[in-house]
């Protein structure tokens, strides 16, 4: 999933300094697993901006909503009703989200909560780590499930580069380094042989490179 | 200078920390009436959300007290409200309020005496940091509430 | 002859080839690569300019490459994949070439987290293998990368790194093969201590037959002191430092470890000669190049033919 990080609560004040009245909405997919913007960090965060405005003499109201997800319109349309309730939305959904938000309410600043960091998975309760890059062109196929653009630190296709230490990156001994895991992978898979076989360069269009991207589906669009 | 009386929430798991107050009570030991006990089932139900909201409304300090370590009555109960109490101070901190006002204490049931002095110390560590500083707008807002 | 490189010249020859390394300054000051340079002048065939080594900026290695050419040296284009993307990587070879720039080696280039600019954006749109690719079709096909023809196409002598030392050691023979299909024409090994494991990697490497098939230039680095020795030993990633060599210089009264390190360098060319498939030396002397002339001399290697 798509993992972010709480923001500082001090830029989040910042934020929403001239506002009195605002909207925290969080966001029950993505950021909910991550426990970085769901209906818990919604109330948590709420608690606490409301307490660092009491603190210097100050009200806010607080107007707290969990949408289902803020990446689609549908849902983003449930926040109209409440809209003239607030001055300012402050969403703890990903990037995709605020933008979805601040695309549908024009006229209302909208502001993120969290950083959102990248796609990845669960390697235990409460870590996530980077898996994907999105790069359009998916090469776990050959390099046995593991991917080097986003687990490599260099992103090579012909790794492993000089630096790789006990199956550790160079640049830090708590991150695997991508080659030894795919190298590992080939040999349980009886694929060394492969290993041999030059990655050609990349064709970066297909990523961010090319340009912001889309997909329309033609059996949907 | 108003003698400040501080209100304290103590959220106490049934088996260990509430057994204990319970325990002061019939050891007839004193301890400060400022001390508002909550009964819960564990600590580990204690969320740093609640730990804020007790702050939020006024509360000068909040203890959590669950069982020693390593007889938490469901295991790992006190330790997932440890981890909470000290995401609630840090919290507290980032904001101003300051993260000592929140204190994370274990006790076994027999400990009535440690109940009773635990309750002490604690009222009177709040006492000397003070109230709430956020006091004032809670006294404006419930006064709001209770007029309109 | 593929190309007019001096270097390739030499390695016909079946003499050992020796190459040293140049680190440009951090400013834009070209007498320090000139007085670097002339400290080496008559005892290498062939001179490393460095690429922001260690992600830390540094003035670039095509400028110093065209510096030591008008001094009359033979440099060597040292090129990461880190900063440039293909379209900078193939200009920058269109303009070594221009300026009779004839050798290079291809990197992919420390991470910018050990540099000073970490905050830097990592380009790495090709890899050392991909760069190798490029430089070669550059040359035998006269095309770009991406496929349209070049006038008067580079003719690029093509060196790659190799570090049988790195993890995991099974690879790298199988690493030092990758790079030969894609085009290496000569490898320069990271810095030799751990000689045993330098057989057993260059066992792997004749059982191939890819001694044959590029020309492996032998790296050393002559140990300055107990400390660096200690450093380069626990500090420093893909390095294989054995006990032996930390004992032997702390040893020796701090005074005289820079004079036993230099020994050290020295018996282990000797030793090195030895090794059926090492067709050179690369010496790598970093802030120390005015000992190369010494090492050179002692270890035999005098005088460099003229070709």
């Amino acid at each position: 999933m798509i993992t972010a990080e709480s923001k500082p609560i001090d830029e989040i004040i910042e934020y929403i300094r001239p506002y009195r009245r605002i909207i925290l909405a969080g966001c029950n997919e993505c950021v909910t697993v991550c426990s970085a913007g769901g209906r818990k960090e919604v109330g948590i965060l709420s608690s606490a901006l409301q307490m660092a405005f009491m603190k210097s003499g100050r009200n806010l109201e607080v107007k707290e909503i969990t949408l289902e997800r803020q990446c689609d319109p549908e849902y983003v349309e449930e926040l109209a009703p409440i809209m003239d309730q607030a001055e300012a939305v402050v969403s703890m959904a990903c990037g995709c989200g605020v933008q979805e938000v601040a695309r549908r309410f024009k006229h209302t600043p909208v502001f993120p909560a969290v950083n959102t960091k990248f796609m990845g998975a669960s390697e235990r309760q409460g870590v996530w780590a980077e898996r994907c890059q999105g790069c359009g062109e998916c090469v776990l196929a050959v390099t046995g499930g593991i991917c080097p653009i986003a687990r490599c630190s260099k992103r090579l296709l012909n790794g492993p580069c000089g630096g790789s230490t006990n199956g550790k990156c160079e640049i830090n001994p708590e991150t695997d380094c991508a080659w030894q895991l795919i190298w590992d992978r080939l040999k349980a898979l009886g694929l060394e042989d492969r290993y041999e076989e030059i990655m050609e360069a990349k064709d970066w269009r297909t990523s961010r490179d090319g340009g912001p991207r889309r997909i329309i589906k033609e059996d949907l669009a | 200078m108003e003698h400040f009386e501080p209100v304290i929430v103590a959220f106490c798991c049934h088996y260990c920390a509430y057994t204990a107050a319970d325990m002061a009570g019939s050891m007839r030991l004193t301890y400060p009436p400022n001390v508002k006990i909550i009964r819960v089932p564990c600590t580990g139900k204690v969320d740093t959300l609640h730990i804020l909201r007790a702050l939020q409304k006024g509360a000068d300090g909040v203890f959590v007290a669950g069982c020693l370590e390593g007889d938490c009555h469901f295991k790992t109960g006190n330790i997932r409200a440890a981890r909470h109490v000290k995401q609630a101070q840090k919290v507290l901190d980032e904001i101003g309020i300051g993260g000592e006002r929140v204190e994370m204490i274990t006790m076994s049931a027999g400990m009535g005496g440690g109940f009773a002095r635990t309750a002490l110390e604690f009222t009177e560590k709040i006492r000397a940091l003070g109230p709430n500083p956020i006091k004032n707008v809670v006294e404006k807002q419930v006064r709001a509430a209770a007029g309109s | 002859m593929k190309t007019y490189s001096v270097l390739e010249k030499v390695l016909a020859t079946e003499r050992f080839a020796v190459t040293s390394e140049c680190g440009p300054p951090r400013g834009a000051v070209p007498e320090k690569i000139k007085q670097k340079a002339e400290l080496l002048r008559g005892y290498v065939d062939a001179v490393n300019v460095t690429d922001n080594q260690t992600a830390v900026v540094r003035m670039s290695s095509l400028s110093a490459c065209i510096l030591l050419k008008q001094l009359g040296l033979n440099p060597i284009l040292q090129m990461v994949t880190r900063d440039r993307n293909r379209l900078a990587m193939q200009s920058d070879i269109l303009g070594a070439y221009a300026h009779s720039i004839n050798t290079m080696l291809c990197l992919s280039g420390d991470h910018p987290c050990f540099g000073d600019h970490p905050s830097a954006a990592n380009v790495y749109d090709l890899d050392s293998i991909q760069l190798i690719q490029t430089v070669r079709k550059m040359r035998d096909e006269g095309k770009f990368q991406g496929g349209d023809d070049i006038e008067n196409p580079p003719k690029m002598f093509i060196g790659a790194a190799a570090n049988p030392f790195a993890d995991p050691f099974e690879l790298r023979v199988a690493r030092l093969a990758k790079k030969m299909k894609a085009g290496a024409d000569f490898i320069q090994t990271q810095c030799i201590y751990n000689l045993d494991k330098f057989e057993l990697w260059m066992q792997g490497v004749r059982d191939r037959g890819l001694h044959e098939k590029v020309a492996i230039l032998a790296g050393v680095t002559p140990m300055k002191s107990a400390g660096m020795a200690k450093y380069m030993k626990n500090r420093v990633p893909g390095m294989d430092v054995p006990d032996e060599v930390v004992k032997r210089l702390s040893g020796v009264p701090k005074e005289k470890q820079p004079e036993e390190g230099i020994t050290m360098c020295v018996e282990t060319i000797e030793r090195l000669k030895e090794v059926e498939g090492v067709r050179g030396f690369h010496i790598m002397a970093i802030e120390w190049e005015e000992k190369v002339p010494e090492i050179v001399e002692r270890a035999g290697l005098l005088p460099r033919p003229k070709v």
